[in-house]
Parts: C-alpha cells; structure tokens; sequence
C-alpha cells in the first residue's frame, strides 16, 4: 500500500461536455458508460433469444418485421437455419463478452473499486478511458456483422476450426462476418487487457490510509482476483484471436490441417489442428466463466451482509474460496473437450480438479446459508437478488457435477442439460448481482432511490420465471435433446416440442417482465425519490462520499482514514447497529 | 411479507424439482431416458443415477434450507442476533469432508465406465465400419470380402458420382470392392469398431441408446468401439456445430440379426 499514491490527484474537474460524458477520465462515468454498453447488448441478446425460442417452436411462422433486419436470413419474416445459428452466435457473443464480462466486472468495479479502496481514480485514468472506448469499437465491429452480405457469424460463440477457419467455403456466415467477428473478439482482448491491469495498479497502489488489503470489502477483493484471472485469460484468447484471422486472411495453417475438401474445394492448407484452436480458447473460456461469477459473488455477499446486520461467519473464507477457483480455474479446461479427441487419459486429470472446484463452491454456499441463521435479514430488492443469487447459484452448481465427469459427459455433451447448467450458474446467477448491484448501489450512483416495490416484483416474477425457463433444459437434456439445432426434426425430438413450448412461454414472459426493470431504472433515474445519505446504513467507504453521486475526486478533496474492518454490523454505536470504515469512533458491546 | 414469498416459492420450486429426480431415482433411469441397447451404457446409466441422488440431495437440502432460514429472519429486528453453533469451521470442514469424499468416490468409480469405452482398444476380431462425416451427411464403409479398405484421396471426392469417400478403384485394388452405406447396419451382439474420419468441418456422432458419443475431428482419425445388443432402427444425430444444415444431418443406426446382417452385406456387394 501505498498512502503518496492515494494523495497523487490525477486530473482536475472536467469542463466541457465532450470530457465530462464522452471521453471522460472519470472511473464513475467510464463505469456508468460500461453499465449503458451492457444494457444495450442484454437488451440485444435478450430479444435475439426471443427471435430464436419463437422460430423453435414454429420453424415456419413468419416473425413480423424480421424481414427488416435481413431479407436473405429471414426472408418474408421466416428464419433460415443458417440465420438461426448466427442469432445464437450473436447471442452468446453478446452476453458472454459484453454483458457478463462487463456488467459485474467493468461496470461496478470501475465506479466503486477506487471508492471503496478510498482513492481518487483508477491508477492510470487514460488507459481507463481508452479501455471503455475499445470495448465500445469491439461492440461496434461486432454489430456490424449483421449487415455483411455474406450473413453474420454462424460458428458458436465457441468459433470451433475448422468450420470457422476456413472461409466461404463451409457455407453462408463463414465470410467477412466471421472475420469481424474475431477482430471484435480481439479487440475485445485488448480492452479487457488494460481494463485488469488497470484495476490490479488501482487495488495495489492506490488505497488510502489505513485501507489494508485485510481490510478491503468483500466486493473489492473479487473484482482485484478477477481483474488477476482476466490478466491470465485474455491474454490468451488474444493471439489465439490473431491466429484464426490468419487462417482466414493470411493463408496460413494454425487449425486447418491437410485433406479437408469442404463443398467440392480441396483446402490449400496443411499443418495445422483443430484442437489447438479448442484448447486456446477454453484455455480462456473456462477462466471466463469465472469472470462473471465471481463479482456476482462479491456483490452479493457484500450486499447480503449489509441486509442481514450482522458479519458473515467468515467473509474471509469466501476471499479464499474465491482465489482457490481463481488457481482451479486454470487447470480445467478440458473439461469442454472430453469428446474431442484428445487423448482418453487426459479426461480424468482435467476431471478431478474440475471435481474440487465443488469444495469451495460448497463452503461459500453453506457460508451464506450459515450466516443468515439468526439474522435481521432486511428484505429489500437488492437483498431479494442475493437470495435468489444463491438459489441458482446451488442449482446451476449441482449440474455441473454431472458434466464434470467424463463417463456421464458421453451422454450429457452437447445437449440442454449443458444449457441449463451454464444459463443458471453462470448466465442468470450472474445477472442476479448486477441487478442486486443496481438496486443496491443506485442511490449512490444518481442521488435518487429506485421503486422497493416495483424492484420487489421484478425480483419475484423473474425469479419463478428464470427457473421455468432453465430447469426443463435438464429435463431434454436427459432425454438426449441436442442443443444447437434449428429445428428438431429427429424422430426422437418431436415428442419433446411441447417442454419447447413451455420454455418459450416462460422465456417470453421474463423477458417481458424486464420492462419493470428498465421502467424502474429510467423514471428512478430522473423522478425517483431524493436518497439518503446513506439508504442502507451500511458501512463501506462509498457510503462515506460528501455527496450521491460523489463529485469528481470522490471525496471531496479529502482523504478517508479506515479505522475499521469493513463489515461491523451488529454493534452499538453512535449512528445505530454499524460502524462506518472511516468513523474513528469505536464499537461498543453487542446491542 | 416479499421475504416469506420468496421463501414459499424457493420451497415449492425446490418440491416441484424434486418430482422428476426422485422419478429418475426410484422409477428407473428409463422414465427420463432412451432404453440402453449397449453393453457398456449401464455403467453410465448407474453413474448417472448415483450422481442424480448425491446432487438432488445436495440440491433440495440446499434450497430447503435456504427457503426456511430466510422464513425464519426476514424482517426480524427484535430479539439478539445469534451466530451458526460452531461458526464457519465445522461448516467448512464439512464442506472439505463430505463434498471431497463424494467428488473422489464419484471421480474413481465413473472413471471405470470412461475407461470401459476410451482405454480398451477394440478386440482384434471386432466388425470393422469406417465413418465419414461431412456437411451435411454421414457415409459408412466396409470392407468387402477382401477384408481391406482402399485408402481415401479427398480430391476425388465426387458425391454427383457416389464417391463419398474419394476411392481410386482405378489404381487402389482394395478399394473396388468397398461397400458404401448411408446407413450404418450392424449385426448385434457383435463388437464393432467405429473408424471416424472428417471430411471437411468438425461433426460428431452420438447415438442416446448406444450411449456413445465421439467428435469427428479433421486431421485426426479416431477410433471408436461398442457393442448393440438389441435389434432395431435407432438415430444417429451430429451433436458439433457444422454449418447451416447441422440440425437436419443424421442417419440411421441399423441394429440386425447376424444373419440378416449377413444377408445384406451379400446384397450390397452384389
């Protein structure tokens, strides 16, 4: 730690519009910018899984105005297969990168980390903007896919070689939008690159007085482990991004081998692997989902402490679950490849740690459970989220000890069950603490209270509807439903429609009932009520800025002193049962 | 009053999700899955039941517990704050204790059903098919009586003039009497030794009744080896993406008797 560091002031107030909103040093505005980018590509995602549950259900019915948005992949409204698969590229593309990886991470840590550590900005507040700005040209490029003649994208959010490599000869979506779509990626790398290395200075260097890392909320230790897993993993996907455009554009080899005739063309190249490509990426891919879930838990964990006013019974054994995933994470991407062909052998040394990674998913779960015994639990609709956090969080969790194994994978791979598991454990339950982490932290963020009780029913409603759409993924699973497909024509399939049904259904449903959600967020934002000074009574030092939202510098040209650790709830003191970070007062007995 | 909903609705989630698994627990792997026609599927089978009961429990303790404590504490702010009996260490070496011992068992006694499939080679005398997969069909070859495949040439691919494979009769003996299938049929009862080859993009061939699924990768021949057991028409399906025409690539598995078998390879060399 470094208190020169913390006294260091970066830049002054900005002046004019352009540097107060668009190219703003800020880490708040750079944060508030990643959270609007994310919302516009879930708001995007979202309804491409609409367009997608409708066409699986009535492979024929034209979707009115779809037509509008490509006559040739939906020509009179009615999707082809190929247009099909490029949504669902699109799809995971957006939510993976540009929600998951964004919303938890990039959007809250940004605004809060240097708040909760005390300090005036991120490290380096250029590389910061820049960060932002990249991501944002990333997302651009990416969009732009949908427009290339040749039709975006088709090969998965996976990009799996050949198919992906080889060009237009393996069919429609595989020319100029597949290309866009690895610069996207690429320049996605880079983005996330600057933005990790950018939060680990911020962590190491920048802390105020007092703010030792013993004492760093819960919430800020997440983003600085995942900000160290992003570092690793990106760093990866990058040239791994590079080498597949090379294989496009460049001629060359990377993961095409020789002999492949693909529609009546003898492939030039020679040399390369397909597995090299599946082993780079989920060398990446597997510590991504990490990326998304663990901030999901530090917000919530955060947030759950604060509700239930009392300490967790250990927060620090969470920091420790978390760094322990953070190592395994690293040593089991195999596990996406057990069928790949790569050596047999090799399954069971990616299955065991993958195995162990359930020890201390379950010790923070009980953790959490253990904690809210004999709580004060405050329920609000941050605090809901959390709870339904868990839930998910369980039920995505106990699938995955299923696809860990090997033996079960043979059946499992490739079918909904795989769905469902990643959609709760990793999709939903991650979506879950941005949303605990919006109604949570908006009073600071805009000076004004989001609606408890419209949030309370977008809590419920999505809640059941989330698990109607999820839990029967298992259920096709088991009865072998392969995901990725169209349309299901298989004997075997078509007795399975009417579950598709249900899930459309439900899928429609939750995704109507986020209008509540982004009603609430819009007319909270200009009409809300004005917010206290410190609505949830809690503790950590971004509840100790002069104002909401904090002005530019964060404090006021003052310089918190932490005297305390972050979570003392459940004490007698002058402001009620907690104790403020940077009050020098000191706790009395338990009330 | 939203505290003691959610606890409600996580309780009857965690009830209503309890039906299918103690159905598939109690009632028989059959009732959510395809009747095995392997020899080596009941182990995956069993593997599958036993993980179902350790993660159902798991499962519904979890959301049972959590649905009840927040019953308990929502909106409560009398009384003392009280603290789990022991705090998180007996929690955690719980935790360690009970989910490491199951992950091992489970780990250790599911790797015999892997190694059943993926470290035994197939026997010497099993029924040698060659599979081909390409956008968007699966082809099959046998031998013939020469007991020989003739090698594969992929710029000779012509599938206007049903060279699916690329053979070179003119110059490759081994190759005139190959017989090509776009339906894989196989005696039953007998040991069948699958060679996979990629024709252009990645595929993979999975058949729910045979429990057997294995990618085809372009550049690696692999090799794959089961056994049917029961006589019938069964789907063979591409679970990896492929292109467009990915849902709509599959072909049939044709299970028969030895001799029916027999019958039909007579006929199609003739």
């Amino acid at each position: 730690m470094s208190e020169a560091g913390a006294h260091v002031v970066h830049h002054g107030p900005p002046t004019t519009f352009i540097r107060k909103h668009v190219f703003s040093l800020d880490h708040k505005v750079i944060g508030k910018q990643y959270y609007a980018l994310a919302l516009v590509a879930v708001l995007t995602g979202m309804m491409l899984s609409w367009l997608m549950r409708i066409h699986l259900i009535a492979p024929n019915w034209p979707i009115p105005g779809l037509q509008w948005l490509s006559k040739v992949g939906a020509p009179g409204g009615v999707m082809t297969p190929e247009y099909y698969l490029s949504l669902m590229t699109m799809h995971g593309t957006l939510m993976v990168f540009f929600v998951l990886t964004n919303a938890p991470f990039a959007a809250f840590g940004n605004y809060f980390l240097p708040i909760q550590i005390g300090a005036e900005d991120m490290a380096f507040p250029k590389f910061n903007m820049m960060s932002f700005w990249t991501t944002f040209i990333a997302f651009c490029i990416l969009v732009s896919a949908f427009f290339v003649s040749d039709g975006p994208p088709l090969a998965g959010w996976t990009a799996y070689a050949p198919l992906s490599a080889v060009g237009k000869d393996a069919g429609p979506g595989e020319g100029l939008g597949q290309t866009l779509w690895g610069l996207s990626i690429f320049v996605f790398c880079i983005a996330s690159l600057l933005g990790a290395l950018n939060f680990i200075a911020t962590t190491l260097d920048l802390r105020t007085k007092g703010m030792t890392l013993a004492r760093m909320p819960i919430v800020s230790w997440a983003w600085f482990i995942t900000s160290c897993i992003s570092l690793l993993a990106f760093a990866v996907l990058l040239p791994a991004c590079l080498l597949l455009i090379l294989d496009r554009v460049g001629g060359t080899s990377f993961f095409i081998p020789s002999g492949l005739n693909v529609s009546d063309h003898l492939q030039p190249h020679q040399g390369g692997s397909p597995l090299l490509w599946q082993h780079l990426f989920w060398f990446f891919g597997h510590p991504e989902v990490y990326i998304a879930i663990l901030p999901a838990i530090g917000i919530v964990s955060h947030i759950l402490i604060n509700s239930m006013r009392k300490p967790m019974l250990s927060h620090k054994t969470i920091i420790y679950c978390m760094m322990g995933i953070g190592f395994l994470s690293y040593m089991v991407w195999g596990h996406h490849m057990f069928l790949s062909g790569m050596n047999p052998f090799s399954a069971l040394v990616f299955s065991f740690p993958t195995l162990m990674i359930t020890i201390p998913a379950t010790i923070m779960t009980l953790i959490w459970l253990g904690s809210l015994y004999g709580s004060h639990l405050r329920i609000t609709a941050a605090s809901l989220f959390c709870l339904g956090f868990i839930s998910m969080f369980v039920s995505g969790g106990v699938s995955g000890f299923f696809l860990a194994q090997p033996s079960i994978d043979i059946y499992l791979h490739a079918t909904y069950f795989v769905v469902g598991h990643f959609h709760m454990v990793m999709g939903v339950a991650a979506i879950f603490g941005v949303f605990a982490g919006t109604y949570f932290w908006f009073p600071k963020m805009t000076g004004r209270m989001m609606s408890e009780p419209l949030g309370k029913l977008h809590f419920i409603l999505t809640f059941i509807g989330t698990y109607c759409i999820f839990m029967p993924f298992h259920y096709l699973g088991l009865a072998g439903n392969v995901r990725r497909y169209s349309a299901f024509t298989d004997d075997f399939l078509i007795p399975l429609l009417p579950v598709h049904k249900f899930i459309t259904y439900a899928a429609l449903f939750t995704g109507a009932v986020q209008l509540i959600f982004l009603f609430n967020l819009i007319y909270s934002h200009f009409k809300g009520a004005i917010a206290p000074e410190n609505p949830w009574e809690a503790t950590s030092l971004e509840w100790s800025t002069p104002s909401s939202p904090p002005p530019f510098d964060n404090f006021g040209g003052v310089h918190p002193v932490v005297y305390h650790d972050p979570y003392q709830y459940g004490v007698k003191s002058s402001t009620g049962d907690y104790l403020m970070q940077a009050s020098p007062e000191r706790a009395g007995e338990t009330p | 009053m939203s505290g003691k909903l959610f606890a409600v609705v996580v309780i009857v989630i965690a009830l209503a999700s309890a039906v299918p698994i103690i159905n598939h627990t109690f009632m028989g792997a059959n009732v959510s899955m395809p009747e095995d026609i392997s020899t080596h599927g009941y182990e995956i089978d069993k593997q599958i039941d036993e993980t179902m009961i350790e993660a159902g429990l798991s499962f519904l303790a979890a959301q049972l517990v959590l649905g009840f404590f927040v019953w308990k504490t929502a909106g409560k702010k009398d009384g003392p704050l009280k603290n789990f009996p022991g705090g998180a260490k007996y929690l955690v070496v719980a935790a360690v204790l009970l989910v490491g011992a199951e992950a091992i068992a489970l780990g250790a006694i599911g790797s015999k059903a892997w190694a059943k499939v993926y470290f035994q080679p197939a026997s010497a005398d099993a029924l040698q098919i060659q599979a081909q997969a390409g956008q968007f069909a699966f082809y099959f070859r046998y031998a013939g009586p020469d007991g020989k495949f003739g090698g594969i040439h992929p710029e000779k691919i012509d599938e206007g003039n049903s060279n699916f494979f690329g053979l070179d009769p003119e110059n490759d003996i081994p190759a005139r009497d190959d017989i090509t299938s776009g339906e894989l049929v196989i005696p039953a009862n007998k040991e069948i030794h699958l060679m996979m080859h990629a024709k252009d993009v990645g595929h993979s061939f999975y058949v729910r009744e045979l429990r057997i699924q294995q990618d085809f990768v372009p550049g690696l021949d692999l090799s794959l080896h089961f056994t049917a057991t029961k006589v019938g028409k069964y789907e063979i399906v591409c679970t990896q993406l492929c292109g467009l025409g990915h849902y709509n690539m599959k072909a049939y598995l044709n299970v028969m008797a030895q001799d029916d078998f027999d019958k039909w390879l007579k006929a199609q060399s003739n």
